[in-house]
């Protein structure tokens, strides 16, 4: 008995600088925050309690639904079009072809790249008027149009491209596509997903005639659920809190608030307003928020996600 | 015992030393000598290296305080938590309107005391810019280098459409007529040049409301976005939307380079007329030395005023950076000796002179106009002495109530709302703001009155 007691002492001390670690950094802010978000606190002076006022006063605040709704919007748009786009390149990138390593390396490398460079980039590409996509667009709606005058002799005009920085409409579509450039992370755990699948379960669904599609459709999918769910959770939580792009290419959620997020709207009441009580219920909110996803997506996925193992 | 086990103690001990090594270094035991105040200023460049002369000047000219300059980006969030962390700068250069905030929450000291002995006072400075320091009756901050705004017009532009350049606009209506003028389309209907545009360069889009003598506050309690003026000054920005059409000019705006760059708009001859500020002069002098030439290419007059109102005539916007004494500031004494140098005329002539604006003092030596670089300088000297000088509402919420004028903007601008709907939907959404602000600051006072 003594000495499991002082196993599990020295057990703790290995961990202990992680406890301490999780406790300083993650722990208390998130209790302070906690207490906080029911204070009337500016950072500069002490808080002072002011009960329910916050989350009242966010229930009836026109531009926290407004980020709420888009953040809603980005995230059911970004995060099914990346999970698409990192499984097929896994797919893809897990043929066995030569020089295999150096087109994985290839699809990886963008999602290196850092939040703000590729925040600077996008400003280019998707510039209006001078923007290098614009510039592909451009002769492919003109021809359209022309083609479709000469063949049927219709009236059609010219199609413009979309004002992708300028127009509400075209704006969250822009950082979708955008950041579809870090899809390289998921891409390699899907990758190291496939390379667990048993080789053999291929071969039986290959004697009993299975197809391509087939095959990914029975054998890869659901051997790959658990990496999938783990990239939905993961996506949810990161989509949730998108902040660097569209901070650095539309300042204060321009135009019209259509590129306007949770969290600049929580930046901006901590440090710009200075509402850091306001700013912690919004990051609750938040946290609760991806609480219940996150546990909806357990649940929805039990039935659905097979584990090798058990 | 191997070297093995001794390597993590050692490398603890490692640490250990490091981190009270740098203790040391950073919490210097004061030596014999000069007090070192730390000052932290957001300039960089040629703007940096102004004021690295006046705190040359100042620790050369005594010997008992040495400034310690030091460039912090971000300035005003880096301050507010140096502030709240205890551990603030002894001056810091914040941004004019930052003051209203800092003041409201006790964050700054008051320099009413400090002044008083050191004998600068009201009648030193060129009103607007002293205003701007001053919160709720009590002086919070002294200006660095002050700016106003006036109309910057292309010359070169002027001639092309036919235009007499010694003749700029003094009306809107009149700048209106020869935008018209000037603006010039393609063959597709786009934009080649504009004579003018209300969304460029985009940093008073909030503000036009006072060229039209609309006013954002009532300076107690009272949110008056939707003041007629406002709304008139609105209807002249949508007018340029409904003449031209909202994508086209969108579209054509999206194609200008950044302010900072030969592409600017106005210094790429994109853009004919553009309310710009004293700073303009250095960028044209940097980026487009075809327009340099003043007498011959571009000229700076004061922005024209609605026809039928002439006591409307003079309008500027002006801005300020100033410097503050942080709450919790080990010396503010020194500091404001500081502080108090780059008030006095030979600082301050110094700092403006280095950044090429005009002074904020009301004695100005002759030699200051005679050797400036900027031929106009004296109009935004003059200009910001016009009774119709405004600067940003001292409100603590402005920061919150300028992104929902600028929102406004954008939705009036794109034709998605009515002046009257956008400005009404800012008055309902900020006066309970304001409302909450001031019943929370009642709270705080009565919560904080009950403490021993």
């Amino acid at each position: 008995m003594k000495s499991r007691q002082r196993e599990s002492l020295t057990a703790l001390l290995f961990v202990s600088p992680w406890i301490i670690g999780f406790s300083v950094f993650l722990l208390y802010p998130l209790l302070a925050a906690l207490y906080y978000s029911f204070c009337e606190y500016s950072v500069l002076r002490p808080p002072v309690w002011v009960g329910m006022d916050n989350y009242r006063d966010l229930i009836h605040d026109s531009v926290f639904r407004t980020t709420l709704w888009n953040t809603g919007m980005f995230s059911a748009l970004a995060l099914p079009m990346g999970m698409f786009v990192a499984i097929s390149l896994a797919l893809m990138l897990n043929a066995k072809i030569k020089g295999m390593t150096l087109y994985r390396t290839f699809f990886y490398v963008p999602s290196l790249v850092p939040g703000a460079s590729l925040a600077m980039l996008g400003l280019w590409v998707f510039n209006g008027e001078h923007g290098v996509l614009n510039h592909i667009l451009d002769p492919i709606l003109n021809a359209v149009p022309n083609l479709l005058n000469f063949l049927f002799h219709t009236h059609l005009h010219h199609i413009e491209p979309p004002q992708w920085l300028s127009n509400p409409l075209w704006s969250k579509p822009a950082l979708i596509v955008l950041g579809v450039w870090g899809a390289g992370n998921s891409m390699v755990i899907y990758l190291a997903g496939l390379q667990d699948v048993p080789q053999a379960l291929y071969e039986a669904a290959e004697l009993d005639g299975a197809g391509w599609w087939a095959k990914t459709r029975h054998v890869t999918l659901p051997m790959l659920s658990p990496v999938i769910l783990f990239n939905l959770i993961m996506g949810i939580i990161g989509t949730l809190q998108v902040f660097t792009l569209p901070f650095i290419m539309f300042p204060a959620g321009t135009p019209e608030r259509s590129t306007y997020f949770y969290t600049m709207y929580l930046y901006d009441n901590a440090f710009v307003y200075l509402k850091m009580g306001y700013a912690c219920a919004m990051g609750w909110i938040m946290f609760l928020i991806i609480m219940a996803l996150t546990f909806i997506a357990l649940r929805l996925s039990e039935k659905r996600v097979h584990y090798s193992g058990g | 015992m191997q070297l093995r086990d001794l390597a993590l103690p050692l490398m603890g001990l490692g640490i250990l030393l490091t981190i009270a090594k740098s203790e040391n270094i950073t919490h210097d035991t004061p030596p014999p000598g000069p007090v070192h105040i730390a000052y932290w200023e957001k300039w960089t460049g040629f703007e940096g290296d102004a004021m690295q002369a006046v705190v040359n000047a100042f620790n050369k000219k005594q010997n008992k305080i040495y400034v310690d300059l030091l460039t912090v980006s971000g300035i005003e969030n880096k301050t507010l938590l140096a502030v709240a962390g205890g551990d603030p700068p002894d001056v810091a250069g914040l941004f004019g309107p930052n003051m209203a905030q800092y003041a409201d929450d006790n964050a700054i000291m008051r320099l009413d005391d400090f002044c008083r002995q050191k004998g600068i006072s009201e009648s030193d400075y060129i009103p607007v810019y002293w205003d701007m320091g001053v919160y709720q009756g009590h002086l919070y901050a002294l200006p660095s280098t002050p700016a106003s705004t006036a109309l910057h017009y292309n010359k070169q532009m002027f001639r092309d459409a036919g235009l007499d350049p010694e003749k700029p606009p003094q009306t809107i209506e009149e700048m209106d007529a020869m935008a018209a003028k000037i603006t010039k389309l393609d063959a597709q209907d786009r934009f080649v040049t504009a004579g003018f545009l209300p969304a460029e360069p985009g940093w008073w889009n909030w503000g036009w409301g006072e060229v039209f003598g609309g006013r954002f506050w009532d300076g107690e309690s009272k949110i008056t976005a939707d003041d007629p003026g406002n709304i008139r000054a609105m209807e002249w920005v949508q007018s340029y939307s409904k003449k031209y059409g909202a994508a086209k000019l969108q579209s054509f705006r999206s194609g200008f380079g950044n302010f900072s760059s030969p592409q600017n708009a106005f210094l790429s001859s994109k853009v004919a007329m553009e309310l710009q500020g004293v700073w303009m002069y250095n960028f044209i002098d940097q980026y487009a030395p075809n327009l340099e030439k003043p007498v011959l290419n571009w000229a700076a007059v004061p922005f024209p005023h609605p026809a039928d109102r002439p006591d409307l005539a003079n309008h500027t916007f002006t801005d300020e950076d100033i410097l503050v004494i942080p709450r919790g500031a080990k010396h503010p004494n020194e500091a404001f000796e500081f502080i108090a140098y780059v008030q006095s005329q030979e600082g301050m002539e110094l700092l403006c002179m280095g950044q090429k604006k005009h002074s904020p003092l009301t004695h100005v030596s002759p030699e200051f106009y005679a050797k400036h670089p900027n031929p106009y300088i004296k109009l935004f000297a003059d200009l910001a002495k016009s009774k119709n000088a405004q600067s940003p509402p001292k409100i603590a919420i402005w920061p919150e109530y300028k992104d929902e004028l600028s929102n406004a903007f954008d939705a009036i601008a794109l034709l998605h709302k009515t002046p009257q709907e956008a400005l009404n939907d800012v008055q309902e959404r900020m006066q309970p703001k304001m409302d909450e602000h001031i019943e929370r600051g009642n709270k705080r006072k009565a919560m904080e009155g009950t403490r021993p």
